[in-house]
């Protein structure tokens, strides 16, 4: 029977079937966190188990992580509690940690692949949602809960129900200033956040083998956000190369074993999706949010939109609901709204492309007066590399605010965050009530975007400042 | 894992879609590392105001819902990040039966795993039962018969069989995955002479 990616991958780690479908499978990437992990380690110690496989498990602190000075430790009591019981439970468990002051830390999902970690063809999971960054390397990559995470360290597998497949096909090419962020948001606008529900989606079409690596981990990234368990792109020549010598790829023979493997993982010409859609390059534009939700997205030339226009209840009251916690009122030009912090980083656009992205845009500009803008690296690699090109000084020059590495106000856990009625334009993949802080009011972007946010000091269009 | 056979209680209807995990339990309260003590925090920003004072008329806050076991909300309940501790915060409040049109993925297994039963049930079935939760009176569910009961009628709900026997009978997951132990190893033992790579990684 002809097979697609995701069913290769997931008959591959097959342990055990029952006779309802239910399976065990093989896990052969876990990732841990200090957020998600201490209560699954807890569990281990009551009911005095080990955890499996240590040498397929990486941890890291990033959630809770102060993103300034870090020589005096983290001044919160309760986060400090929780990345030094990541440690504690990382030394006595024997896994691997990346610690606070390690140049290697940084966020989990940029660290796996940056590490090489993360490869083709494996199961990755890890307690947090946004795990299906992974499937940009062709890798089944999902997030799971605490005892979900429980399970994984204490037998290496998981127990799952096979999702149904789901191709979505984004054919020709992007416009100038158009990236893998718009793309990814107009796919969620057009599915809506629940239109993934019971999928694995398999992201194909030029327009996404034409993508940079880092590009397609920003669109596998936002997979949840539209509600698909997991989101993967065919690997390809680009990968391979990316993963050359990172240091935990593989090496010498095994190298030319696994690469004899990974070139072999492709969806079957004649293989079945359950659903599939196509889009064009062409009709994508810059793209903001202007609600609460991921799936309230709107071209950078187009309005707020009127709930008088809606017919369908539930929608309306919805909208309502969105604009009045956005605090914006219906027709309102998005150009015309008025931001008072940008923030660049995250695990969706935290990596060394983004960076450049937005330092292109912001050369010899200045933030807009009223305007506080910060770039948090993605990781301490990317932090450094970033110092090497001279990006920081960029950043700097311009008004930035040049950060330690971590999670910081894409969920606002340390003491990065908005206040009530502040209003973000932000790199990062939610902007749900309350995310960046309570009452704060995030607008979802590309980190181009971001930049031309900063500069003009209302939403606006990177196109604007394209030399 | 406390069993999941039959409750009764009356329901508490929140009629808002797509709550995500923040909502259910924001994120400074993720800073703990344990499993319990976070019912009081649930759906905090809209059960407390600035000054965390009760908001009197959120549906939690108001009797007799305030001790409800039930939930009834909108579609896509659950969605956005997959923390643990949105089933924690609801197991804690006392909330053992989530009744919705539908749910995210991470959420809904998660409910499970603590012995948390989510229903999902059609539009028009939730609005009927959302229209009974007004009368206060108690609902029945039964998981053995997949039924909710409320006055003389009832709602057929459908579940995974698998699902419903390991709350049913409380199951441990991770017993129950070591009884493949065996196959586990053989899956290792192949896993390291196919695809070495897989073990080699970190010299
Ligand atoms: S950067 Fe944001 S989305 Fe990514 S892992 Fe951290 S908190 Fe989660």
């Amino acid at each position: 029977m002809p097979q697609t990616i995701y069913d290769k991958i997931w008959n591959e780690h097959l342990v055990h079937q029952q006779s309802d479908g239910t399976s065990l499978l093989f896990v052969d990437r876990h990732l841990i966190h200090e957020v998600t992990s201490p209560q699954a380690f807890e569990g281990l110690r009551n009911s005095n188990r080990k955890v499996r496989q240590p040498k397929l498990t990486l941890a890291v602190a990033d959630h809770n992580v102060p993103t300034t000075d870090r020589s005096k430790g983290i001044s919160d009591k309760e986060s400090k509690l929780q990345v030094d019981t990541l440690e504690k439970n990382c030394k006595e468990f024997g896994v691997q940690l990346f610690g606070m002051n390690d140049k290697r830390q940084g966020i989990v999902h940029i660290i796996g692949p940056e590490q090489g970690f993360t490869q083709p063809g494996t199961i990755i999971v890890c307690g947090d949602s946004h795990t299906a960054t992974h499937g940009a390397f062709g890798s089944l990559a999902f997030g799971i809960g605490t005892s979900e995470v429980e399970h994984v360290l204490a037998t290496q597998t998981l127990v799952q129900k096979k999702s149904k497949n789901f191709r979505i096909n984004v054919k020709g090419k992007l416009a100038v200033g158009v990236t893998s962020k718009d793309v990814i948001l107009q796919i969620i606008g057009k599915i809506g956040t629940a239109g993934g529900t019971g999928y694995v989606i398999e992201y194909a079409g030029n327009v996404i083998s034409s993508l940079s690596v880092e590009q397609r981990m920003t669109i596998c990234n936002m997979t949840i956000e539209g509600g698909a368990r997991a989101g993967l792109i065919q690997p390809d020549e680009k990968i391979f190369k990316y993963l050359k010598d990172k240091p935990m790829s593989p090496k010498k023979d095994n190298w030319d074993k696994a690469m004899d493997y990974w070139s072999s993982l492709k969806s079957d010409n004649d293989a079945i999706f359950d659903k599939e859609i196509t889009l064009d390059g062409k009709d994508i534009l810059p793209m903001v949010t202007w609600g609460t939700s991921p799936q309230d997205v709107v071209s950078i030339d187009g309005k707020v939109p009127n709930p008088k226009d809606e017919t369908n209840e539930d929608k309306k009251n919805s909208i309502e609901r969105s604009l009045k916690y956005m605090g914006l009122k219906p027709d309102t030009a998005i150009k015309e709204i008025k931001i008072d912090k940008v923030f660049i980083g995250s695990c969706t656009n935290g990596r060394i492309e983004d960076l450049r992205d937005a330092a292109k845009i912001l050369k010899n500009r200045k933030v807009a007066n009223h305007v506080y803008a910060m770039v948090v690296p993605g990781s301490g690699l990317v932090k450094e590399q970033a110092e090497q090109e001279g990006l920081d000084k960029i950043f700097k020059d311009s008004g930035f605010d040049w950060r330690e590495p971590g999670c910081s106000m894409c969920l606002a856990m340390n003491a990065d965050k908005l206040k009530p009625e502040e209003r973000c334009a932000s790199t990062s993949n939610r902007n749900f009530e309350g995310r960046q802080g309570r009452g704060g009011r995030t607008h979802l972007v590309s980190p181009g975007m971001a930049a031309a946010a900063a500069i003009s000091g209302t939403l606006d269009d990177v196109r604007k400042y394209r030399n | 894992m406390k069993k999941f056979t039959t409750l009764k209680s009356i329901p508490a209807y929140l009629p808002i879609v797509n709550v995500d995990t923040d909502m259910i339990i924001p994120k400074q309260f993720l800073k703990t590392i344990k499993r319990t003590g976070l019912g009081k925090n649930l759906f905090f920003e809209m059960r407390y105001d600035e000054n965390g004072k009760k908001i009197g008329d959120f549906i939690l806050n108001k009797e007799p819902f305030d001790k409800s076991n039930i939930l009834i909300t909108g579609k896509n309940f659950g969605c956005g990040s997959s923390r643990e501790h949105a089933p924690w915060a609801l197991l804690d409040f006392g909330i053992t039966c989530v009744i919705s049109q539908s749910y995210a993925d991470i959420f809904y297994n998660n409910c499970f795993k603590n012995g948390i039963l989510p229903i999902t049930i059609s539009e028009e079935e939730i609005k009927e039962l959302s229209e009974y939760s007004t009368r206060k009176e108690e609902i029945s569910i039964i998981l053995e018969d997949q039924k909710i009961l409320f006055g003389n009628k009832e709602i057929k709900f459908e579940i995974d069989q698998f699902k419903k026997k390991c709350l049913t009978e409380g199951l441990d997951d991770i017993a129950l995955s070591l009884e493949q132990k065996n196959k586990i190893e053989t899956f290792e033992i192949n896993l390291k002479s196919n695809k070495p790579w897989i073990f080699n990684d970190q010299s």
